[in-house]
């Protein structure tokens, strides 16, 4: 697959001496939804800043469709569409102005017929003629990325797209994130809620203190670093393992109800059967059975503080 | 180096629809205010002055009024024009864009000199109003209007990069172009002060803008045209010369 973007060796050493970045190599492949993931202040806005000609790099190069975003920043920039992490938009223009203005700045004729679809797209079709300071949050949002939009970019960034957005507003973004991508758009989105990731993005990327620690296609690394682990629901409560089923893999919950095995789905033999066995022979009922596979999020709270693979645990995807 | 239009034109439209936006503010204000300049000082007081190398008083202070909104507002314009988005965040849309500082110069500095320039010429449209005056050079007077506000509109986006408060914003064209106006024989000849202030006045700059305007009107003044002409396109050359630096460097826009 070829790059539509390609980082080397990037550092960014902000004005104070604080190196946000530390020599970053990123590759991005053409059409593919690329997440970007990592705690706060890790460095994601900056990456991206460099990369969208906001914030001067201190070394280091970036190509962006195949240009120099330095020296042939018209042809990099023309690209690209930002809808940057802050809500920051103009207050007295109107909505269609408003769009219309990026449009132009960004060097492209006037073409109604196109603003049109993006504020059909992103339902701001109603809202047009309001001034932007009488919309709410979430509608700021999107014009903002109607803004990015306006002038068929080849690639979008989304830094944090649905902050602040209701979940069914999300749900309808992610929709638009991957018709967009059907078009052809390479997408790069930053995110702190996992699960948009988990349900989006081709590839994932994480970092941590100003260093990529990972790049994968998100569905090897969930088979790679997932773990699977089955929770047997006992008829009766045990107070400690017996000796014939003491295993590093198995450990009994609190309430002596719930016996928890861990183990790798990728393994040719999972030791499920031996294990129901090994109850069986002990005498030990059971009334319910249920798998689980560890969530992306679990990866990551890992990779992020530990450095280590994720065992699975009970928690649910959410915000990081 | 191919300029792109389309980028300009955003720009200057929506800068200029800014304008039409605050047009009490931004327009109506300042010619009333400069009205009562002309009834005061024209049509009161002017009536008692003795002329000037034999202009009358409520004509001789014109050109020096016109110059005084003209170079407050081409600054304020200039300077609110980019100073509100680096302070909004909206920015960051100009930045990303495939716009070159060029192109980005002669939207926001060009929006602002036009205003300021319709501005002074409804400020000499209203003062015939109050006052009888004849323009012995237009075209030459024209020049001088439009040369003043680009320059200072340059100098007002100077301004407007370098202020990081809405105090420092307002601070330069109160502390410093609105005495050095004053000063600058706006409402006196230099003739008439003593010898010695006659001497720091040769160090303001504003001197040869409002006696180079004023000798197109009049066909006299205190300084030398050809001087008054050299030392405006000094002013300009010098305000090109910061804001190509801010860019080279990317001074207080970019991090
Ligand atoms: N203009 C600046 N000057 C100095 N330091 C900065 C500047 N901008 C960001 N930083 C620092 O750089 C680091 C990375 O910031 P960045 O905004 O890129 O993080 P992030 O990954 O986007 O975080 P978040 O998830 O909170 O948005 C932070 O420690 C931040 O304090
Ligand atoms: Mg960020």
């Amino acid at each position: 697959m070829s790059a539509v973007i390609s980082v080397k060796d990037l550092n960014k050493i902000y004005q104070g001496g604080f190196q946000a970045l530390k020599n970053i190599n990123l590759d991005i492949h053409a059409g593919e939804i690329f997440a970007l993931l990592g705690p706060n202040g890790a460095g994601k806005t900056t990456l991206i800043s460099i990369i969208c000609g906001i914030v001067n790099p201190s070394s280091g190069t970036v190509l962006a469709d195949g240009y120099d975003i330095v020296r042939d920043y018209r042809e990099a920039r023309t690209a690209i569409g930002l809808v940057p992490q802050e809500l920051s938009t103009d207050a007295f223009e109107t909505v269609w102005d408003t769009v219309s203005f990026s449009r132009g700045l960004f060097g492209k004729p006037r073409n109604d017929a196109h603003i049109e679809k993006v504020l059909k797209v992103l339902s701001l079709w109603d809202k047009r003629d309001n001034k932007i300071m009488m919309l709410s949050g979430g509608m700021k949002r999107r014009v903002m990325i109607a803004k990015a939009l306006s002038h068929e970019p080849k690639i979008l960034f989304l830094d944090e797209p649905t902050a602040g957005v209701d979940v069914e507003l999300r749900r309808e973004m992610w929709e638009m994130v991957r018709q967009l991508r059907e078009q052809g758009v390479t997408i790069i989105l930053t995110t702190h809620y996992i699960e948009e990731a988990e349900e989006m993005a081709d590839r994932v990327g994480i970092i941590r203190e100003g260093k990529i620690i990972l790049v994968d296609d998100k569905a090897r690394l969930m088979q790679k670093l997932g773990r699977k682990q089955l929770t047997v629901h006992l008829a009766e409560p045990l107070q400690s393992l017996p000796a014939t089923l003491d295993d590093d893999a198995l450990a009994l919950s609190e309430d002596g109800y719930g016996l928890v095995y861990t183990y790798d789905a990728n393994q040719e033999t999972t030791g499920i059967a031996e294990l129901l066995r090994a109850l069986n022979a002990a005498g030990i009922e059971f009334k319910d059975l249920h798998s689980r596979q560890s969530s992306l999020e679990d990866i990551f709270v890992d990779l992020v503080h530990n450095g280590q693979p994720a065992p699975a645990n009970a928690s649910s995807a959410g915000e990081v | 180096m191919k300029l792109n239009m389309y980028s300009i034109r955003a720009i200057y439209k929506f800068e200029m629809a800014r304008t039409w936006r605050t047009l009490m503010q931004s327009v109506a204000s300042p010619v009333i205010s400069t009205s009562l300049y002309f009834v005061v000082f024209g049509s009161a007081i002017g009536s008692r002055m003795v002329e000037i190398d034999g202009v009358s008083y409520g004509a001789f202070i014109i050109p020096g009024l016109i110059m005084l909104s003209l170079m407050t507002q081409s600054i304020s314009n200039a300077s609110f024009g980019i100073y509100m988005p680096t302070f909004s965040g909206t920015i960051y849309e100009v930045l990303s864009a495939p716009v070159s500082y060029v192109e980005i110069v002669i939207g926001y500095v060009g929006a602002a000199a036009t205003k300021s320039t319709i501005l002074g010429i409804l400020i000499l449209i209203t003062a015939r109003l109050f006052v009888d005056y004849e323009v012995q050079h237009p075209l030459m007077m024209i020049s001088f209007l439009l040369l003043t506000a680009i320059t200072f509109s340059l100098f007002g986006f100077i301004i407007g990069i370098w202020a990081d408060t809405f105090e420092k914003l307002q601070i330069i064209p109160l502390m410093i172009i609105t005495p050095l106006t004053f000063l600058g024989g706006s409402f006196y000849s230099i003739d008439m002060l003593p010898p010695f202030w006659q001497t720091v006045t040769l160090f303001n700059p504003v001197v040869y803008l409002i006696s180079g305007f004023r000798y197109s009107f009049f066909g006299s003044a205190d300084v030398n045209i050809g001087i008054s002409i050299g030392m405006t396109l000094f002013f300009l050359a010098i305000c090109i010369a910061l804001v190509w630096w801010i860019f080279r460097t990317g001074y207080r826009l970019k991090s």
